[in-house]
C-alpha cells in the first residue's frame, strides 16, 4: 500500500514537468519599483507564449547578485537565464563553454541587422558566435533635477552642469542638499564618468578609455575633471543614503535638487507619478556634451544539457529581442531599446532625448565594455574614497592613472 | 542601616546599601542598552510610514497598525514575487532541522572520539578544526562550490546540509570535547572493563549524561543555521531559499522610500524562531555551559 | 614483531576510527585542501574562473600596495583589539555582577543574551538606524531641547569603528557573560571561604585567585571572540558597507569584493592567504600551549 501511494505521489509531482510548458528560472537584480514593473512585462510575454517564467530576483544590486549567479553556473546547477551587464562580466563563462550558443536564434531573427548600435551584439560575440541577447541600453551620463526646488527659489532650472554648480550655493542656503549621491562606490564612479564626458568632453574620454592614452589620463584636462568632481563632492557632502534609488527619491521629494544617475532613474520618477519636463528635468551628457554611452543589460543562457530547456531558452532569447517586448519593457524600465526599427512614440520627454542621441550616433561604449570588472571595481573603490573623503584632486588623479596602467 | 523601610524579606538590611544601588544601577543601565534596539524595532513595526516620518524612533505609536507585519509576512515584493517572508519560512525549517541534527550528531561523536578514543594524530585534526573556525566563510566559498559540484549535490538541500555540518563542526566539536573531558574518566574505564564498545559507551553512558551540552549545541546551531544568509543564497536556488534570503530581498528591494516599518516587522519575524528558543531555554543554556563546556 | 601487531592495532579502535571519518574528511579535504588550493591559486592570474597561469608574487605585491587592503587590515586590528578588550571586560564584569545572588537573575540574563539570537544583518540594520543622525538618537536628544547635541559616529571616518563596536558589543557581550558566569559558578565555594578567612578583599580575590582559575574559560572565550572578529563581514556590510570612504572596510569584504565583483580570483585568493596566515600566527602558539603543556602535566 505504502509504496503504491508513494508511486502515485511521485507520478503527480512528475506530471507538470512532462507537459509542454517549460519552466525557466530567470535570475536578475531588478527589484526597485520601476524595475520590477519592467520585469513583469518580460514575464507576461514569456508566460503568454506558453512557457513559465520563474522569477529569481536577488535584491541588493549586481554586486550582490553576480556572485550568486556565477557560483551557481560554475557549481553545475545553473538557472535558465540570467542577467549580466553588456561587456566582459560573463566572458570567461562563455569561454569555458558554460553558456548556450545562440547563433541560430540570432540568424533566424536577423539580429545582426536590427540590433543598434552594433557594438551591443559585438559584446555578445565570442569567436564569431553569439552568446547573449541584448535587452536594453542604459546610459549613465544624466543629470536629474527637481524643477520645483528651483522655481520655489525663483531661479531658472539649470540647463547644464555649470549652471547647476553656480546655483548650488542658493539651493544649499535654502536648506536643501544640492546633489544627492548614494554611498556605494559604483555610484561615485558613475558620477565621475558622467563628469568626464560632460566636463572633459568626448575626445578626452575616448583617448583615455578607448585608445588607452595614459598621457591624457594624467594630463591637465583630466585634472580639471577631478577638480570638478572635488567640487561636486562638496555639494553631496550631506547626502548619506546608500542606494541609488533612495538618492533619486531625495530628488523626487525635493529634499535634494539634483542627482547624477543613469537613465534608469527615470523609472522611479515615473512610478512616483512625476512628469518629465514639468516636475523634473533630465540632462543627458550633463547638458554639456550630448553624448551617451551604451551600457545596459543582456541575458545569457547557461548550458543545461536538457534539450527541452534549451528550446525554451532559445524561445526566450528570441522573445527578448522581439519588437513588442522591446517596446513594453523599455517604456517601463526607462531604458532605450536595442533596435531602431520600432515605434517608441509613446516615450516621454527624457527617453525621446535619449532616442535622438542614439539615432544621431553620438554614442560611446560603456565603462564595462572597455575595462575589465577588475579595473571597474578598483576605479569604484578609488572614487568611493575620493567622494567621501578629503583626497586631493592631484592624488586621486595619480591613483587613477596607476589603476589604468596596471591593467595593460 | 538596620532599620528597614519594608519589614518583609529575609535580608532586609542589604536592600538599600550603596553596593546594591550601584549593582542594580549598572544592571539597569546595561539592560536599557540591550533592550533599546528591540524596543525600537517593535515600536517602528507598529507605526505607519507617515508617523515614522514625522515622529522620533523612540516614541510609541499613536495609532497601532499591524499592516507592516501582514505585509512583511505575505505581501512584500521581490522582483515579481509578492508573497513576503511566508514562503521562506518552511524552507528555513526544512534546512534547519536536518542540518542541526546531523551537525550535532557528527560533532558529538567527534568530541567523544577525541577525548576517549585518542588515536594517532587526533589532536592534529582537532587543531586543524579550530583553525577552520577562524576561516572566514567567504574565503571557502569557491573550494566548497567545487566540492559540491564534484559530489553532484550543488543547489540541493543535501548540499546545504553538508555545508552547515562542515562549518558547524569546529565550534561544536570544541564544546563536546571540552564537555566530555570534564566527565570522570572512571566511568569510561569501568564500561571498558565491562566490555562495552565504542558505540555502546557512547549511547549508554555518554549520551544520557550530556543533555546539558546538547542543549547548548542545539541552541547555537538553531541560531546559526536559521540566521545564515551567505550559504543559503549561494548554495541553493529560489525554490529553497531560506527566510533570511527573503529578508535581505525585502530589506534591499527599495521601492521609492524605505519602508522601515515593514523592514522591522520582517526582521522580527525572521528572528522569531531563534528568539523563542532563547527565551524558552536561556536557563538551560547557561546551565549547559556551566556543566563543563568551558573547561579547557 | 611489529609486523604482527600493526594490523591488530589498525583494527583495534575500528569503530572509533570510522566515527572520526567525517571529521578527518572535513579537516583534510575542506580545511587543509581548501586552504592549499587557495594558496596555490593565489600565485596565478585567475580571473572569473580558476586557471593555473602563474604570475609569481604579483598578486601579493599589488595587495600590499593597495590602499583599500591596508586600510582594511588597519581597521580590523583596531576593531579587533577594542572588541576583544571590551567584550571580555564587559562580559566578565557583568558576570561578576550577576553572580552576586541578585534578584531577577533570569530576567537580566535573558535581556543580555537575546541579541545573540539575532543575525548580524539585523543587528547592523537596527543600529544603523538608531545611530542615524536624522531620526535616531541624535535627533531625539535634540528635540528634547539640547540643540547642539551631536552624535553621529557612522558618518565620520574617525569614529565609524566605534559605531560598529557599539553594535558588535550589543550582540556579543551577553554570550560572553554567560560563558564567564558559567566559569564563576564552577569555582569552588571553599576558595571564597578561605579568602574571607584570610581577610583578602573581594576585588583582590577576583583578580588574583578567581581569574587565574578561570583560564580555560578565558581561552574558550578568546577563541570564540577572535574567530568572530576575523570573520567580521555581515555586520559591516549591513551597518556601514565599508563607508565612509574606506574607514570601515574589513579584509573579508575585500576578499569577497575581489573574488566576485572584480572577478579577480587571484587577487581575492592572495588576500585570503594573508588572512589565513594571520590566523596561523595566532593559533600556533595557542596549540603549542594547549597540547604541549598537557603532555608535560
Amino acid at each position: 500500500m505504502k509504496t503504491f501511494k508513494l508511486a502515485a505521489l511521485l507520478a503527480t509531482v512528475a506530471v507538470p514537468t512532462a507537459s509542454f510548458a517549460t519552466d525557466l528560472e530567470v535570475t536578475h537584480w531588478w527589484t526597485s519599483g520601476g524595475e520590477a514593473a519592467a520585469v513583469a512585462e518580460l514575464a507576461k510575454a514569456f508566460d503568454a507564449s506558453g512557457d513559465k517564467w520563474i522569477d529569481g530576483a536577488i535584491a541588493g544590486g549586481g554586486d550582490t547578485a553576480r556572485p550568486v549567479m556565477i557560483s551557481r553556473i560554475t557549481g553545475g546547477d545553473p538557472m535558465g537565464a540570467t542577467q549580466f551587464n553588456h561587456g566582459q562580466q560573463a566572458l570567461e563563462l562563455v569561454q569555458a563553454g558554460l553558456m548556450l550558443d545562440l547563433t541560430d536564434v540570432a540568424e533566424a531573427n536577423k539580429w545582426k541587422e536590427v540590433i543598434n548600435p552594433p557594438s551591443l551584439l559585438d559584446s555578445c560575440t565570442v569567436d564569431g558566435k553569439i552568446y547573449c541577447a541584448p535587452l536594453n541600453i542604459h546610459s549613465p551620463e544624466w543629470l536629474w533635477l527637481n524643477n520645483k526646488v528651483y522655481t520655489d527659489l525663483g531661479l531658472p532650472v539649470p540647463a547644464n552642469w555649470n549652471e547647476f554648480v553656480a546655483s548650488a550655493a542658493q539651493v544649499e542656503a535654502a536648506g536643501k542638499i544640492p546633489l544627492a549621491l548614494g554611498r556605494q562606490p559604483w555610484q561615485s564612479n558613475l558620477a565621475f564618468g558622467a563628469l568626464t564626458i560632460g566636463v572633459g568632453g568626448l575626445d578626452l574620454w575616448k583617448s583615455i578609455n578607448v585608445d588607452k592614452n595614459m598621457d591624457a589620463a594624467g594630463g591637465a584636462d583630466m585634472l580639471k575633471v577631478f577638480q570638478a568632481a572635488a567640487d561636486a563632492r562638496k555639494l553631496a557632502a550631506k547626502s548619506t543614503v546608500q542606494d541609488w534609488n533612495q538618492a533619486t527619491n531625495m530628488v523626487i521629494t525635493g529634499e535634494a535638487a539634483g542627482q547624477i544617475m543613469g537613465d534608469w532613474a527615470q523609472g522611479e520618477f515615473q512610478v512616483a507619478g512625476k512628469v518629465a519636463g514639468t516636475d523634473y528635468t533630465c540632462l543627458p551628457g550633463m547638458g554639456l556634451n550630448a553624448y551617451i554611452s551604451t551600457g545596459g543589460d543582456a541575458f545569457y543562457f547557461p548550458v543545461t544539457g536538457d534539450a527541452e530547456k534549451e528550446a525554451a531558452q532559445k524561445r526566450l532569447a528570441a522573445l527578448l529581442v522581439s519588437p513588442a517586448v522591446q517596446v513594453a519593457f523599455n517604456l517601463k524600465k526607462g531604458s532605450l531599446p536595442i533596435r531602431g526599427d520600432i515605434d517608441m512614440s509613446t516615450a516621454n520627454d527624457c527617453m525621446k532625448k535619449g532616442l535622438e542621441i542614439l539615432a544621431s550616433g553620438n554614442i560611446v561604449p560603456a565603462g564595462d565594455q572597455v575595462w575589465s570588472p577588475d579595473v571597474q571595481t578598483q576605479l569604484g573603490d578609488l572614487q568611493g574614497q575620493f567622494w567621501s573623503g578629503d583626497m586631493s584632486a592631484e592624488d586621486a588623479q595619480a591613483a587613477y592613472v596607476e589603476i589604468l596602467k596596471s591593467s595593460m | 542601616m538596620a532599620d528597614t523601610v519594608t519589614p518583609r524579606g529575609k535580608r532586609p538590611q542589604s536592600r538599600f546599601t550603596t553596593n546594591n544601588i550601584v549593582l542594580y544601577g549598572i544592571l539597569g543601565v546595561m539592560s536599557i542598552y540591550y533592550l533599546l534596539p528591540l524596543y525600537v524595532m517593535v515600536m517602528t513595526s507598529l507605526k505607519d510610514m507617515v508617523e515614522i516620518r514625522v515622529g522620533n524612533i523612540f516614541a510609541p505609536p499613536v495609532e497601532v497598525t499591524f499592516q507592516p507585519w501582514i505585509k512583511a509576512w505575505s505581501q512584500a515584493c521581490t522582483g515579481l514575487n509578492c508573497d513576503g517572508l511566508s514562503r521562506g519560512f518552511w524552507n528555513s525549517v526544512m534546512i534547519t532541522v536536518p542540518s542541526v541534527i546531523i551537525s550535532i550528531i557528527v560533532a558529538s561523536v567527534n568530541g567523544y572520539a577525541l577525548v576517549n578514543w585518542k588515536f594517532k594524530g587526533s589532536e592534529v585534526f582537532f587543531t586543524i578544526l579550530i583553525f577552520g573556525s577562524f576561516i572566514p566563510y567567504q574565503i571557502m566559498l569557491y573550494p566548497i562550490v567545487i566540492i559540491l559540484r564534484e559530489l553532484g549535490i550543488y543547489g540541493t538541500l543535501s548540499g546545504l546540509i553538508l555545508v552547515h555540518t562542515i562549518f558547524g563542526m569546529p565550534i561544536l566539536t570544541l564544546l563536546f570535547r571540552n564537555y566530555f573531558s570534564s566527565l570522570p574518566e572512571e566511568l569510561f574505564k569501568a564500561a571498558r572493563v565491562d566490555g562495552a564498545g565504542f558505540w555502546g559507551i557512547y549511547f549508554q553512558i555518554m549520551l544520557p549524561m550530556s543533555m546539558p551540552i546538547f542543549v547548548v549545541a542545539l541552541i547555537l546551531q538553531i541560531t546559526g543555521i536559521w540566521n545564515d544568509f551567505l550559504f543559503g543564497v549561494v548554495f541553493t536556488k529560489p525554490e529553497i531559499y531560506p527566510m533570511t534570503v527573503q529578508l535581505n530581498n525585502i530589506v534591499n528591494s527599495v521601492q521609492g522610500v524605505k519602508e522601515y516599518n515593514v523592514n522591522m516587522a520582517a526582521t522580527m519575524l525572521t528572528g522569531l524562531v531563534p528568539l523563542i528558543v532563547y527565551f524558552v531555554s536561556g536557563k538551560l543554556f547557561v546551565r549547559g555551559i556551566a556543566a563543563g563546556a568551558v573547561k579547557g | 614483531m611489529s609486523g604482527q601487531t600493526r594490523p591488530v592495532r589498525v583494527l583495534r579502535n575500528l569503530n572509533a576510527k570510522i566515527a572520526a571519518v567525517p571529521m578527518i574528511l572535513t579537516t583534510l579535504v575542506v580545511f587543509v585542501g581548501g586552504t592549499i588550493w587557495t594558496v596555490i591559486y593565489s600565485f596565478t592570474n585567475s580571473k572569473l574562473l580558476p586557471k593555473l597561469q602563474w604570475v609569481g608574487t604579483a598578486q601579493y605585491e599589488r595587495l600590499w600596495n593597495n590602499d583599500l587592503w591596508n586600510a582594511a587590515i588597519h581597521n580590523l586590528l583596531f576593531f579587533g583589539v577594542m572588541s576583544m578588550v571590551f567584550t571580555i571586560g564587559i562580559g566578565f564584569l557583568l558576570a561578576v555582577l550577576m553572580d552576586q545572588k541578585i534578584r531577577f537573575e533570569d530576567t537580566f540574563r535573558t535581556i543580555m543574551l537575546y541579541p545573540f539570537a539575532l543575525s548580524f544583518i539585523v543587528t547592523g540594520l537596527v543600529w544603523q538606524w538608531i545611530l542615524d543622525p536624522g531620526m535616531g538618537l541624535q535627533e531625539v536628544v535634540r528635540r528634547m531641547g539640547w540643540e547642539s547635541f551631536s552624535f553621529d559616529p557612522l558618518h565620520d571616518p574617525d569614529t565609524v569603528l566605534y559605531g560598529l563596536l557599539i553594535a558588535g558589543l550589543w550582540q556579543g557581550t551577553g554570550f560572553t557573560m554567560c560563558l564567564m558566569l558559567a566559569g564563576l559558578r564552577g569555582i569552588d565555594e571553599d576558595i571564597w571561604k578561605a579568602a574571607r578567612v584570610d581577610g583578602i578583599p573581594r576585588w583582590k580575590t577576583y583578580i588574583f585567585v578567581v581569574i587565574p582559575m578561570m583560564r580555560p574559560v578565558f581561552i574558550t572565550t578568546l577563541v570564540l571572540v577572535a574567530a568572530g572578529i576575523i570573520k567580521l563581514y555581515d555586520l559591516v556590510v549591513a551597518q556601514t558597507n565599508g563607508n565612509p570612504g574606506n574607514a570601515s572596510q574589513m579584509p573579508a569584504m575585500y576578499v569577497y569584493r575581489y573574488m566576485f565583483t572584480a572577478q579577480n580570483l587571484g587577487q581575492g585568493f592572495a588576500a585570503s592567504t594573508m588572512m589565513l596566515l594571520s590566523v596561523l600566527i595566532v593559533l600556533i602558539p595557542w596549540a603549542y600551549l594547549e597540547f604541549g603543556g598537557k603532555k608535560r602535566g
